[in-house]
C-alpha cells in the first residue's frame, strides 16, 4: 500500500460529515408550537456515532458537567444498541432527552471533542437526544435496581434542573427523597420557561415520571417559606435539605411607563404560554396578549424564546431590542439563527428609555436611544454608551422585558442562619454547595445567578455526593 | 386534590365554598390568600382566605361570579374537587397595637374584610365596621360582621336597606363627629377603595387597602400583579396584598385589571353556550 493510498483510506474514514438534523421549514413552523428540530433517524444516528474515534482520554467527558460516559454510549449507538446506550447515559444523567435538546454543547462536551480541532465535533447532543427519544418511544424505559434503603430522608426544594438531578442521584444511593415544588407541575424552567418548540412538555413530564418510578416523591403546590419553613422540614424528620429554587424573580428596568398594560416580564409571558398553555386559549383558560408589534428587550436565550413565541402567537413584527451588537449577545448562536430564519427583526445598539401608553393605559410606543460601544468593562465586554440626541420611537402594542432575573427572597427571609450575598444569592461554603446553615445545601441559579440548565444539574450532582457523605455520618 | 365540603350561595352571585386544605389551614393568618386552579386546563386565580378551621383542615373562600373560572367554581358542589391550591400567600395583616379600627367593606370585599375584623377583635381592638352593597339582596355577612364589631353600619347604594349611600359617606360622618380612629382597613371595588383613601388622607388616618390585581404564579416570579405604590413598583403577591391606600396608584391598577377584558368575555360566553363544557 502506498502512502497515498493510506492517506486516501484515512480521509475516507474521517470524512463522514457531521450529520445535519432535519428541521421544520421556517415558514411552517412559525405557525405552530411543534418542535423545530426533528431528530435523527436510526440510520443517521449510527452514521454520526461512527465518526467518534473513541479517544483514550476523552475531552468530551471533561466538558460534561454531569460526567456522561460519552464514548461509551456513542459506541453503543454505532453498534445499533440504542437501549444499551440509553442505560449507559442514565447511569449518570436522569434527564437525557432534556440535556440533548437544551445544553449549549458547543461550549461543553462538543467544544472539547478532538474532531472539532480539524473537522466538526461529533454531534453528541443530537445523539443523546436520539437515544433518549428512541427509548421513550420504544416504551422500554427500564428502572435500575436500587440499593437497600439507608433510612435517611432528604427534602429537595424546587423541581427545576438542579432539584431533579440531585433527587435522581440521591434516590439511586438508597435515600428517601421528597421534592417540594411551588408550581402545580414539576420541571422549573423546563416546564414554564423553555417553549414547547424547543423542548416539548411531554418529554419533561416523561423524565419527571421516570424519577417518580425511581421512588422520588414530588409534592406540588407547596410554597416552602410560606407553607413550611426549612425548620419545619427538619422538624418533620428530614436529615438534610437541598435548595434548588432558582433565580426566578424578574428584573424590570424601572423606566417610565413600564407598568402599562401589554408590558410583560419574560417570566410572565413564557409562563402563560408554556405552563398555562395560553397559546391554546380558549381551550385552556389562561389568556395572553396576541400583539401585532411585539418588542422583546434583551439578547439572551430567554429573549429568543420570547420573541419566537410572539411570532407563533401571530405577531406581524417581532423585534429583538438589544443595547449591544450581535457579537455580544449571550443567546446560543443556534437560537439566534432560528430566530433570524423565522423573521425576527433585530434592533441592535438600541435601548428603551420610556413607554408611552394610550387612553386605556395600554402601551403604544417605546422611546429608544441609540447606543455605541465604548471601552471594555470589568467583565471584558464593551460597555454601551448613549449616543446623545438619538431618541426615536417604535410603535409597539406588546413588550416583553427579558433583561435577567434575580433571587427570590422568600426562603432566605424565613430561614435563620442562611447567609446570602448582597444580591440575595445563597452563600455556599465551597464547591459542594454547603450553605452556612448545617444540613442545608444549595445549588443552581440561587447560588450562581442565572446560568444554564446543565450547570444547575452539575451543581445538583456535586451536592448529592456531599449530602450522601453527610447523612451517612449522622 | 382538595375536596369541597360545603357550598352556600350568599347572594345573587356571591358564593361561599369550603374545601379541604389541612396544611394551609394550620399555617394561615388573616389577610393571606391562596392561588387555586380548578383543573388541568384551568387558569390560576387568587382568592383571599376568609376563614380556616385547623381542626377540620378546611379553608373558606367567598367570591363573586364574574367570569369563566368563578362561574365554574360556583358550580362545584360538596364532594367535587379543586385540583390545585397554593398557599398561604402574601403577608398577614398587621393587627397589633390598634385601639380603634374602622373596617370598610364593599360587595364581595366584605368577605375579605371579615377575617381581619375578626382578628382585630380577638386582639382587643375596638372595631367599627361599615359594610355596603349596591342593593339589599347583594349584601353578605351582615350577622358575621356584627358578631366581630363593636359598632356596625350598613349601607346600600339604592337605599333598599340601611343607610342610603356609600360606605365612604358613613366614614366621612364618623370622622366629622370626632370619632378617634387609629387605622382604617378598606376592601372592595377599586373605586370604593380610592374614595375611602381620599376621605382619610386629609386627616392623616393610616388606611390599608387589600389589592386584587391579576396574578399568575403568586410567588413573585412573574410580576403580573405589579402595582405602583409611593412611586415604586411592588409585586402584590409577595409585598402585599395590603398597601398604604394613600400611596397606591389606583388608576393604574384599574387599567391593568382590564388587560384581558376581551378574552375574559370570550371565555365566559363559550362557557355559557356549553361549547366548553368539561
Amino acid at each position: 500500500m502506498t502512502d497515498r493510498d493510506k492517506t486516501e483510506k484515512k480521509d475516507k474514514k474521517e470524512r463522514i460529515p457531521r450529520q445535519p438534523m432535519p428541521e421544520q421549514d421556517p415558514k411552517t413552523r412559525v405557525t405552530n408550537f411543534d418542535e423545530v428540530p426533528l431528530g435523527y433517524s436510526p440510520e443517521t444516528a449510527m452514521l454520526e456515532a461512527r465518526r467518534c474515534i473513541q479517544c483514550k482520554k476523552p475531552g468530551c467527558v471533561t466538558g460534561c458537567p454531569v460526567d456522561i460516559d460519552i464514548p461509551g454510549f456513542v459506541k453503543l449507538v454505532a453498534e445499533g444498541d440504542f437501549l444499551g446506550a440509553a442505560r449507559k447515559i442514565k447511569e449518570t444523567n436522569c434527564l437525557p432527552a432534556v440535556c440533548g435538546r437544551v445544553c449549549p454543547q458547543e461550549d461543553q462536551c462538543e467544544k472539547l471533542c478532538i474532531l472539532g480541532k480539524k473537522w466538526d465535533p461529533v454531534a453528541i447532543g443530537r445523539l443523546e437526544r436520539f437515544v433518549a427519544d428512541y427509548e421513550r418511544s420504544a416504551g422500554t424505559v427500564e428502572i435500575p435496581a436500587l440499593p437497600a434503603p439507608t433510612g435517611r430522608r432528604i427534602a429537595v426544594v424546587g423541581a427545576g434542573p438542579a432539584g431533579l438531578t440531585i433527587a435522581g442521584d440521591l434516590v439511586k444511593m438508597g435515600h428517601g427523597v421528597t421534592i417540594f415544588e411551588a408550581l402545580h407541575k414539576a420541571g422549573g424552567v423546563l416546564i414554564y420557561g423553555i417553549p414547547e418548540f424547543r423542548l416539548p412538555k411531554s418529554i419533561v413530564d416523561a423524565e419527571v415520571e421516570y424519577l417518580k418510578k425511581l421512588g422520588v416523591k414530588i409534592v406540588t403546590d407547596a410554597a416552602i417559606g410560606r407553607l413550611k419553613t426549612i425548620d419545619d422540614l427538619f422538624a418533620e424528620g428530614f436529615h438534610a435539605v437541598f435548595l434548588g429554587v432558582g433565580a426566578g424573580a424578574p428584573v424590570f428596568m424601572n423606566i417610565p411607563g413600564e407598568n402599562f398594560s401589554g408590558i410583560y416580564s419574560a417570566n410572565e409571558y413564557l409562563t402563560r404560554s408554556n405552563l398555562m398553555k395560553a397559546y391554546r386559549f380558549p381551550e385552556y383558560d389562561t389568556p395572553i396578549a396576541k400583539g401585532r408589534n411585539v418588542a422583546v428587550i434583551g439578547g439572551g436565550n430567554v429573549a429568543m424564546d420570547s420573541v419566537r413565541t410572539a411570532l407563533r402567537l401571530g405577531a406581524e413584527n417581532a423585534y429583538i431590542v438589544y443595547r449591544r451588537t450581535k457579537t455580544e449577545m449571550p443567546a446560543r448562536a443556534e437560537e439566534v439563527h432560528h430566530a433570524e430564519e423565522e423573521g425576527v427583526q433585530f434592533k441592535f445598539l438600541t435601548n428603551p428609555i420610556e413607554y408611552i401608553g394610550d387612553e386605556r393605559g395600554w402601551v403604544k410606543q417605546m422611546v429608544c436611544q441609540r447606543m455605541e460601544l465604548g471601552e471594555p468593562d470589568d467583565s471584558g465586554r464593551r460597555r454601551p454608551a448613549v449616543v446623545k440626541g438619538s431618541e426615536f420611537t417604535i410603535d409597539v402594542d406588546t413588550v416583553v422585558v427579558s433583561v435577567g432575573t434575580m433571587a427570590n427572597p422568600v426562603i432566605p427571609m424565613t430561614t435563620p442562619g442562611l447567609e446570602t450575598n448582597r444580591w440575595g444569592y445563597i452563600v455556599t461554603k465551597d464547591e459542594t454547595g454547603e450553605t452556612t446553615r448545617r444540613g442545608v445545601w444549595a445549588g443552581g441559579d440561587i447560588v450562581t445567578g442565572s446560568a444554564t440548565v446543565i450547570l444547575a444539574m452539575g451543581a445538583g450532582r456535586k451536592a448529592a455526593r456531599a449530602i450522601h457523605d453527610y447523612v451517612m455520618s449522622l | 386534590m382538595h375536596r369541597i365540603t360545603e357550598k352556600v350561595v350568599l347572594s345573587e352571585n356571591i358564593v361561599k365554598t369550603v374545601f379541604e386544605a389541612p396544611e394551609i389551614a394550620k399555617k394561615r393568618r388573616a389577610g393571606q390568600f391562596v392561588i387555586l386552579m380548578i383543573d388541568d386546563r384551568g387558569e390560576r386565580i387568587p382568592l383571599t382566605i376568609v376563614d380556616s378551621d385547623p381542626v377540620k383542615g378546611t379553608l373558606t373562600i367567598i367570591y363573586q361570579v364574574v367570569g369563566k373560572t368563578t362561574d365554574q367554581l360556583a358550580r362545584l358542589e360538596p364532594g367535587d374537587v379543586i385540583q390545585h391550591v397554593l398557599g398561604p400567600l402574601g403577608h398577614p395583616t398587621e393587627i397589633d397595637g390598634i385601639r380603634t379600627a374602622v373596617c370598610v367593606g364593599g360587595g364581595v370585599g366584605i368577605g375579605v374584610l371579615y377575617p381581619i375584623a375578626k382578628a382585630l377583635k380577638e386582639k382587643g381592638t375596638r372595631v367599627i365596621s361599615i359594610i355596603g352593597a349596591r342593593t339589599k339582596k347583594m349584601l353578605i355577612l351582615e350577622q358575621e360582621s356584627r358578631s366581630v364589631s363593636d359598632e356596625l353600619h350598613v349601607t346600600t347604594d339604592d337605599g333598599s336597606y340601611g343607610y342610603h349611600g356609600f360606605v365612604s359617606d358613613v366614614l366621612r360622618d364618623l370622622i366629622a363627629t370626632g370619632t378617634k380612629i387609629d387605622r382604617v382597613f378598606a376592601i372592595g371595588p377599586v373605586p370604593m377603595m380610592r374614595v375611602v383613601a381620599n376621605v382619610t388622607r386629609p386627616h392623616g388616618i393610616k388606611t390599608l387597602v387589600s389589592l386584587n390585581p391579576i396574578m399568575v404564579d403568586g410567588t413573585g416570579m412573574c410580576g403580573a400583579c405589579r402595582v405602583t405604590v409611593g412611586g415604586k413598583t411592588k409585586f402584590t403577591c409577595v409585598d402585599g396584598p395590603e398597601f398604604d391606600g394613600h400611596e397606591v396608584d389606583f388608576g393604574l391598577l384599574m387599567s391593568r385589571l382590564q388587560m384581558y377584558a376581551e378574552q375574559e368575555q370570550k371565555a365566559r360566553e363559550l362557557c355559557r353556550c356549553g361549547n366548553h363544557d368539561r
